[in-house]
């Protein structure tokens, strides 16, 4: 893992930006974990890394958060 | 005598400054506010001056005016702080030596970082929303465009906010049925804060606003007036409205206490700078994943008040910060929005009514007179 964004009790802006802003700050290859409670992610995080054309290597579910394991690609 | 120092006289740093001054007895500490050029800017004016309804000269004041007396004010640039040494170091040499340092510095705003963002307005600045406002008075029709150049930017509702106030302002001018509003929004919805979601896509749907998500700006080609996003999207315009991306301040960058973006790693309780027990970090200078807004600095402001007076008697700090955000919203047609979430509550969807509206109202009037001098 090259980087773990906290986004756990966020409401707003909410997870999928602080992982828009991680793929943005990051170089291509890198493996960025985000941790989320928010519901609404398990939808968001999937169509957004599909739709910008990342890859998904893992959703792990922990205790009280899901784990979204992230690869930049371009 | 401990020194108290203070980087940056925005809401968050006055809320601070003026907090700790009640809480604490001249003799306990010396008060430092240290702000670039001394003046304070009501930042949530902006958009009415994109309206043509704000004075733009009544959103700056002089941040000594607003600080108790006790409060020291420098005009300076910081340009270094050495947590080590305990020093701020200040343009030409100056320095300044702290037992507590607060940064307040807030946020920097770098159109340069999208290529092509000379096509654009934004309303983020008090320059921008003027450049705004002077092109929407010229806009007879077509398609008017707003999106977001980079996340985190500050009060991440205030494009959605955008779009209601110009469907407004192009009705208000009779030229509403010539005017096309798309909305791109950076996430996978409408609004940053889900539970509200169905209640602004309707609102939306109402007002004739046009919504793509998932569109967050890559480039502008100012030449054939179109938009790029970073998911490989196009959509072109007539007047582009982009929300610039956006950086911790330089004196942070330039310190190695910020991380990749310059926001300082925090801890969403203490506000306490991570592994520094003496550093301080209000408002849009944290990185904590929550609303860069002046409501945020605010509350802030008043835990680390409160929590510096009581390591200055040699007790425990008080309070924590429980990630409380108070957010008005004009939703145009004098009708607004109000909502309040912290960590643990998200916000209840609130109706969309006058008196929400006559709240925003009320505090863009007594911002002044309450806010920045700790007296709410």
């Amino acid at each position: 893992m090259d980087r773990t964004v906290d986004a756990r009790d966020t409401f707003c802006p909410g997870p999928l930006m602080e992982l828009i802003r991680a793929v943005k700050e990051g170089e291509v290859g890198e493996v960025i974990a985000v941790w989320s409670k928010d519901a609404g992610s398990q939808r968001d995080i999937p169509l957004w890394i599909e739709k910008a054309g990342h890859e998904l290597l893992a959703v792990n579910e922990k205790e009280e958060y899901n784990e979204f394991v992230i690869k930049k690609l371009r | 005598m401990q020194n108290v120092v203070v980087l940056g006289g925005g809401v968050g740093g006055s809320v601070v400054a003026n907090h700790l001054a009640k809480k604490s007895r001249r003799g306990d500490c010396k008060i430092t506010v240290v702000d670039e050029d001394g003046k304070h800017v009501y930042q949530p004016g902006f958009l009415y001056v994109t309206l043509g309804k704000q004075n733009p000269a009544k959103l700056m004041r002089d941040e000594r005016t607003l600080l108790k007396r006790r409060v020291d004010m420098v005009t300076s640039r910081a340009e270094r702080i050495d947590a080590g040494e305990r020093t701020v170091h200040l343009a030409g040499g100056k320095k300044l030596d702290y037992d507590y340092l607060v940064i307040a510095t807030g946020s920097t705003l770098h159109p340069e970082q999208v290529p092509g963002f000379e096509g654009a307005h934004h309303f983020y600045s008090l320059e921008g929303s003027i450049g705004l406002r002077n092109a929407l008075m010229k806009f007879n029709g077509g398609d008017v465009v707003i999106a977001v150049g980079g996340v985190p930017y500050k009060c991440p509702p205030a494009p959605a906010e955008s779009a209601c106030l110009l469907d407004y302002y192009f009705t208000k001018r009779g030229i509403r049925d010539k005017v096309n509003l798309k909305f791109l929004s950076p996430l996978g919805r409408v609004f940053p804060l889900e539970s509200l979601d169905p209640l602004v896509t309707e609102v939306f749907k109402q007002k004739n606003v046009e919504t793509t998500i998932f569109f967050n700006i890559e480039s502008i080609d100012p030449k054939s007036k179109k938009v790029e996003s970073l998911e490989g999207e196009t959509v072109s315009y007539d007047l582009l409205i982009a929300i610039p991306p956006h950086s911790g301040a330089d004196v942070v960058i330039d310190s190695g206490l910020g991380d990749r973006g310059g926001w300082i790693p925090t801890d969403r309780h203490s506000l306490l700078a991570k592994g520094h027990g003496d550093i301080y970090v209000v408002g849009d200078a944290t990185d904590i994943p929550i609303s860069k807004a002046g409501a945020t600095a605010h509350y802030e402001g008043l835990v680390v008040g409160d929590n510096i007076a009581a390591r200055l008697k040699g007790q425990s700090p008080p309070d924590n910060y429980d990630g409380k955000v108070t957010c008005f919203c004009d939703a145009g047609f004098h009708k607004g929005i109000m909502m309040t979430f912290d960590y643990e509550n998200p916000p209840v969807p609130p109706p969309l009514n006058r008196r929400h509206y006559l709240g925003k109202m009320m505090i863009n009037r007594l911002y002044w007179m309450l806010i920045p001098k700790a007296r709410v």
